[in-house]
């Protein structure tokens, strides 16, 4: 019985660090990310230099932004991207500063649409 | 110190007589003849006491200095008149002044010019634009020494784009004419050409007068002859300073007209073939274009064949809103079964991924070839290699396809025209959504810059002089090009340092036909040379210039951010040898100070307008302007 008691809290322990780590990633700052402070790296980390000021407008690589990608999504692909685009390994940059690129990321407004610029409508 | 006075009656006549006998004397000289403007009489030592008015004192004649009243570079400037030569740029150097004051004094400064440059290599790239213009060259003039080791960038460019020039490298040949002093020693070379030697067509340092008369006609045929490239004259300083011997018998070649070389006619009926039975033939052009009529001849040929055309524009060769053009479209090269290049001196690169394509080059790029710079590229495999020029051999390949047009085929083209006007719809529908991506976006988008001054320009007669390589090419995807001198490529040699002084030698080309000359400007490539603007100024070039302005030499500052990543190394340090911002550099004041108009930086897109605006009305007046534009990297 003892035996059995013991592995009976054993087993509620291990659940409940288990949970509660899981609480912890869901709830880290980290993979929330802060959009401003998310623009700021965006400049830091020269994301800028093929991607455009906003990530939209770079010319040498395609418009990111405006994204709907996740922390999760863009800490995946970056870490081993296809194509041209050079890895940002965690040697390179962290979770947590892609996490809040992302938030910047999936701030940036949209543009408009093309048909409403009048300079664009024009031969 | 012996004075003699003489009566004012006795001076009159011996002025006249002294007069007439200078004007003889001008008339009769060997090529003065060919000048285009008569020169002025040689001076004479007795007329400003004699033309004194009656009523002035009695004059005193004095033992005056001979002077020098023919010297040889007088001749060299009625050689260099009879080849229409408008213009020379360069920086000034004594060892060919005695050329440059004869320009400026014996040949009254016009036809050729003298345009003033501020390092030789902006005078070699003023030439490079300039001719793109012209259709000609123009003359360089430089040091043979120091001068020649600055404008090796220049010329460089120059070779590589096949664009002629004309340099002329002063040098002293006679070592004991030196002296004894530094300067005059180390601004000679016993080969002064051998610096250039490589990027240039052809060289000759001329012994005597005769010999420079010869070897300056040559030079301009051997440079205007396809391939064109820049030849190099070294000039001696005695030959240029001393008088022309009076028994002298100077003689001044007849160039003629020049015929560039045209194809085969055999080989061009084989090519008609091929295009004629082929599914999807395109059409690859680079250099092609440099008069009006080649453009109408490419368009004839792409409408006979309903043929797709992509033009690599190394000069404004077909029109881009042409229907059948497919630069960027799903219809270009990756699917022909005929590729056709035209003068592509990368053909190599342009490969269909059809299996059994067919492959023809026609470039007068195979029958010239230097070894040391690797210009000539990788080899380009091919079925068909015709060694002519391209232009030259367009109306006989017309010619040949419109003989073998059957009428089944002429209605398989009409239908695959009609594909192809589609697919040239979809891409410029394309670029006109891409256009808008980051439209609002401070520093302002390149397209946004594009599409701002179109509205301003196009109704006028335009000639975009600008390098595109940075800039997505955006002109071409929302402007409307269809004249040969609305564009001139690029720089060939991919030195930084060409766009303005290129830009500025073109404008000159331009500003006799009254067009509007548009440059869009990279900031590091101005940073190597911004006495183009003074030249400008100077000489009240129509010349907009709108700086594009990212701050560094952005290509380099992503490439040190690949490298370091690749390396597992953050890319925060990118800026570092790489980015023009400590000190931010105020391009606007840059432009003020060479004096002419400056405005910017302007970084808020919805200010940018009426900017450029101000701008082109001040271009419009003739003179030179400036808008910086704080723009996205690409």
């Amino acid at each position: 019985m003892k035996g059995n008691k013991f592995y009976r809290m054993l087993l509620f322990t291990a659940t409940a660090l288990a949970l509660s780590s899981s609480v912890a990633l869901a709830q880290d700052s980290s993979l929330v990310g802060n959009a401003e402070n998310g623009k700021k790296l965006f400049a830091t980390y020269f994301c800028w230099s093929c991607h455009g000021s906003n990530g939209r407008a770079g010319g040498t690589a395609p418009a990111i932004a405006p994204g709907t990608r996740s922390a999760e999504d863009l800490i995946k692909y970056v870490r081993k991207p296809r194509g041209p685009m050079p890895p940002y390994t965690s040697k390179s940059i962290s979770d947590r500063d892609l996490a809040d690129i992302a938030a910047f990321l999936r701030s940036v407004p949209k543009d408009p649409d093309p048909k409403t610029i009048p300079l664009l409508n024009q031969q | 110190m012996a004075k003699k006075t003489k009566t004012k009656s006795v001076d009159r006549r011996n002025f006249l007589k002294t007069a007439a006998a200078s004007a003889a004397l001008a008339v009769t000289k060997p090529g003065a003849a060919e000048a285009q403007q008569a020169p002025p009489a040689p001076r004479n030592a007795s007329a400003p006491v004699l033309a004194r008015p009656a009523a002035a004192p009695a004059a005193v004649v004095v033992d005056e200095a001979k002077t020098i009243d023919r010297p040889g570079s007088d001749f060299m400037v009625d050689v260099i008149k009879s080849l229409g030569f408008e213009y020379m740029f360069g920086v000034p150097a004594n060892t060919y002044m005695s050329l440059q004051e004869s320009i400026v004094n014996y040949g009254r400064n016009k036809d050729p010019e003298f345009i003033l440059a501020t390092n030789e290599d902006l005078a070699a790239a003023m030439a490079h634009g300039y001719a793109k213009i012209a259709g000609k060259p123009a003359l360089v003039g430089c040091h043979g020494t120091v001068g020649a080791q600055h404008a090796t960038m220049g010329i460089y460019d120059a070779f590589c784009d096949r664009v002629p020039m004309v340099m002329i490298l002063g040098n002293i040949f006679d070592a004991v004419k030196r002296g004894t002093g530094k300067v005059a020693w180390v601004h000679s070379a016993q080969d002064a050409a051998a610096l250039v030697r490589d990027m240039t067509k052809w060289d000759d340092a001329p012994h005597s007068l005769e010999h420079f008369a010869e070897s300056m006609v040559r030079a301009y045929k051997i440079a205007m002859t396809p391939p064109m490239m820049p030849v190099a004259l070294v000039l001696d300083v005695e030959l240029q300073e001393d008088e022309v011997p009076s028994n002298a018998n100077l003689h001044i070649p007849k160039l003629g007209t020049l015929v560039p070389p045209a194809a085969d006619p055999a080989a061009v009926a084989e090519v008609a073939k091929l295009l004629i039975a082929a599914e999807h033939p395109v059409i690859v052009v680079d250099r092609v274009a440099r008069t009006p009529e080649a453009i109408q001849h490419l368009i004839e040929l792409g409408e006979t064949l309903q043929a797709a055309v992509v033009d690599r524009k190394g000069r404004m060769n077909f029109p881009n809103r042409h229907p059948l053009e497919q630069t960027r479209s799903r219809m270009g090269v990756a699917n022909a079964d005929v590729v056709l290049g035209i003068e592509v001196i990368d053909f190599a690169g342009v490969r269909s991924q059809r299996p059994g394509s067919r492959r023809i080059s026609i470039t007068a790029n195979d029958l010239f070839a230097k070894s040391n710079y690797t210009d000539y590229l990788k080899f380009a495999e091919t079925d068909i290699a015709i060694q002519a020029d391209g232009e030259a051999t367009l109306p006989l390949l017309v010619d040949a396809v419109k003989r073998l047009i059957t009428p089944d085929r002429k209605r398989v083209f009409e239908e695959r025209g009609a594909k192809l006007a589609g697919a040239h719809k979809e891409a410029f529908d394309q670029y006109t959504r891409q256009a808008a991506i980051g439209w609002n976006d401070s520093p302002v988008s390149t397209a946004r810059v594009t599409a701002e001054l179109w509205p301003l320009i196009k109704n006028e007669d335009w000639s975009l002089v600008a390098d595109l390589s940075f800039f997505q090419d955006w002109p071409m995807k929302l402007w409307n090009f269809d004249k040969h001198y609305q564009f001139i490529g690029g720089p060939g040699g991919y030195g930084i340092g060409y766009g303005a002084p290129a830009a500025v030698g073109a404008a000159i080309a331009n500003k006799k036909y009254g067009r509007i000359s548009i440059n869009i400007q990279q900031d590091g490539d101005l940073m190597m040379g911004p006495g183009s603007l003074w030249t400008a100024a100077n000489h009240h070039v129509p010349l907009l210039t709108i700086m594009h302005n990212n701050q560094g030499f952005h290509n380099e500052c992503m490439e040190a951010e690949r490298l370091a990543l690749r390396r597992g190394r953050d890319g925060t340090r990118a800026h570092i040898g790489n980015r023009l911002i400590e000190p931010v550099i105020d391009y606007a004041k840059m432009a003020q100070s060479m004096g002419m108009y400056g405005e910017g930086p302007i970084s808020d897109p919805s200010q940018l307008g009426p900017a450029l605006k101000r701008a082109v009305d001040v271009v419009k007046r003739g003179e030179p302007a400036m808008v910086d534009v704080r723009t996205q990297p690409r």
